[in-house]
């Protein structure tokens, strides 16, 4: 059979190919139905065509992906200086001391992790309390849903500019609230106002994912509850929490990765300064103000191996909550 | 009484609804408000403009820079979105319709990348399109966008494909459609919502990156606004930068507020539809 490679015509192609009576199964309840007999001519061209349609999305990705961060791995085992390209050479894990013994690093690390924790955990509440807002207000709906969708869709570094000159002396709305201080110039305070900016642009996210939790929870047994004589509290957290609970691992699991590649409202707001470097910061500054590969590479490969253990912890803990599992077929 | 409980919860509901506007908005019109202050009343720390002035949005479009920025911002996120939307549609398709082997693989793989570590790509990356010769370029950019923006493609397309009613499409073709016909007349017109969102997330993600955007470009020739921004700082030729800043970070605002205000419904959809199914 000939295969036409736009959807157009590969949607033609299968449901020429497709034997009638099996056009309406579900995708999941396909698999593992009976044992599998010789492969017919027609479940060969949806295989091929399935092959073919998916390849290329694959291909990208894998090579963008993959590739770059084995090449980095390669990059992290050498001395790659570009200001001193000669001096090239294997240095087998002698990066790595190099990266776990400074302390910068650790400090980059320390700050990532405060800010991960501090910002997921208040936008966890905040996002809550907004996906509440957005699920069962009595007036407004669409203009709360409009509104809330703003930061997420505002680039980031215009936020952070606004936060910005918020906190500059002088220029600020918010700096003249303080006696005359400039916040963006202490540790502390510097912090803070990272954390405010991340916890503004990202929270309406994770309201969106929530609130699509909440659309799950039936409403009769929310008033099954009620007639009971459960109160409000007792309501959101014995019945609304429980059937919710996938939808909370999820936006926190996505939440958690994403705060932790922390960048674009630190280099804004502080370039870093006064030891406000998230890892991500570090390795940028290694990589292009430094033009060091080898360490950058170094830092590039333990972020990875972080997230990775992150990404393998939430899904140890909770199984198959995680997402993907939606395909129908993971469960 | 009843009416009365109704009355005071709709008042209560209403309060929050301002806090929340409130909230999300004050930073937005704080950075305009900026924009349109005279370079004297710039640092005058109050909310609202006293005089209003177009100056600086002149200044910007007067300027090489900002320009090209924006025509490399609107070039690089267009590409890149109709390429992820190509490809995630054809890959989509196969995942909600056609039975083959390494499916599971496929949405597996594309969950990882939607939570790789970005930065963990920048240093190989660097090197790699150094050796490539696309280092600065905008297939330099487009390239990682396209990766990112398959996984969000390839779900949020699913979750719409598997809703659509693909047996209108036989039953057209009974009624003597033929295939083109029955593509043409019914499945595409119940596709392109699911299609059309996907392409506004994923031009949202493209145009919003600054990651990629500042490690992997070096000039004017493919700087995008995010990127361009900080260097309206670092140089001389405006007296003032902030109002300069400001008055681009409107402009490329802009764009991304007229999506969410006509396609609210869409993009939450969109945007909760592949991520929670559980």
């Amino acid at each position: 059979m000939s295969i036409n490679a736009t959807p157009a015509g590969a949607d033609v192609a299968a449901e020429a190919e497709r034997p009638t009576g099996r056009h309406a199964a579900v995708p999941g309840q396909r698999a593992g139905r009976r044992p599998r007999p010789p492969l017919s001519e027609n479940k060969r061209a949806e295989r091929r065509l399935g092959w073919l349609l998916c390849a290329p999305a694959a291909l990208v990705m894998v090579l963008v992906t993959a590739y770059p961060i084995l090449y980095s791995v390669w990059l992290s085992l050498q001395r790659f200086d570009l200001r001193f390209p000669d001096e090239r050479e294997f240095v087998g894990l002698d990066n790595y001391v190099t990266v776990l013994t400074n302390q910068f690093w650790w400090t980059a690390f320390g700050v990532t992790a405060l800010i991960t924790v501090v910002t997921v955990v208040i936008e966890l509440v905040l996002g809550m309390g907004l996906a509440l807002i957005m699920h069962r207000t009595l007036v407004g709906r669409g203009i709360v849903r409009t509104a809330a969708l703003i930061p997420y869709g505002i680039v980031t570094v215009v936020a952070a500019f606004s936060w910005r000159y918020a906190w500059t002396p002088g220029t600020g709305y918010l700096a003249n609230l303080l006696d005359g201080s400039a916040p963006l110039t202490e540790r502390a305070s510097s912090l803070a106002i990272i954390m405010l900016a991340e916890i503004w642009k990202t929270t309406p996210f994770m309201a969106l994912l929530l609130m699509a939790g909440l659309a799950l929870v039936p409403e009769d047994l929310l008033k099954a509850a009620s007639t009971d004589g459960a109160t409000g509290w007792q309501r959101f957290t014995k019945v609304m929490l429980p059937v919710m609970k996938p939808a909370i691992l999820v936006a926190l699991l996505f939440r958690t990765l994403d705060a932790f590649r922390v960048f674009d409202n630190i280099f804004v707001l502080t370039s870093g300064a006064n030891e406000t470097s998230s890892v991500s910061m570090l390795a940028y500054n290694n990589l292009i103000r430094g033009l060091n590969l080898g360490i950058g590479s170094t830092m590039s490969v333990l972020i990875f191996l972080t997230v990775a253990i992150i990404a393998f912890v939430f899904v140890k803990l909770f199984g198959t909550a995680a997402p993907g599992s939606d395909d129908g077929e993971r469960r | 009484m009843a009416v009365e409980t109704t009355t005071r919860a709709k008042l209560r509901w209403g309060l929050l609804d301002v806090i929340v506007v409130v909230f999300a908005l004050v930073p937005v019109l704080w950075i305009a408000s900026l924009s349109f202050k005279t370079s004297a009343t710039l640092t005058d720390g109050k909310f609202w403009p006293r005089e209003w002035t177009l100056d600086n949005y002149r200044t910007i479009f007067d300027t090489d820079q900002f320009v090209r920025a924006l025509i490399n911002s609107i070039g690089i996120a267009l590409i890149a979105t109709a390429i992820a939307v190509v490809l995630g549609t054809m890959a989509a398709y196969a995942i909600s319709r056609l039975d083959f082997p390494g499916k599971k693989l496929l949405v597996g793989v594309s969950l990882l990348i939607a939570m790789f570590p970005q930065v963990s790509l920048v240093s190989p990356l660097f090197e790699i399109e150094r050796q490539l010769g696309i280092f600065d370029t905008w297939p330099g950019l487009i390239l990682p966008y396209i990766t990112f923006a398959l996984p969000l493609a390839i779900y949020t397309l699913s979750a719409f494909f598997k809703q659509i009613p693909w047996d209108l499409e036989k039953a057209a073709k009974m009624d003597g459609a033929t295939q083109g016909q029955a593509f043409r007349r019914v499945i595409a017109p119940l596709a392109a919502p699911g299609v059309f969102t996907t392409a506004i997330l994923v031009f949202i993600f493209c145009w919003n990156d600054f990651l990629f955007a500042i490690t992997l470009t070096s000039t004017e020739r493919s700087r995008t606004v995010p990127v361009a921004l900080q260097f309206f700082t670092g140089e001389s030729q405006f007296e003032d930068p902030t109002g300069a800043i400001c008055a681009a970070a409107v402009v490329i605002t802009v764009p991304i507020i007229l999506f969410v205000l006509f396609f609210q419904r869409r993009i939450v959809s969109g945007l909760t539809s592949g991520a929670v199914k559980g």
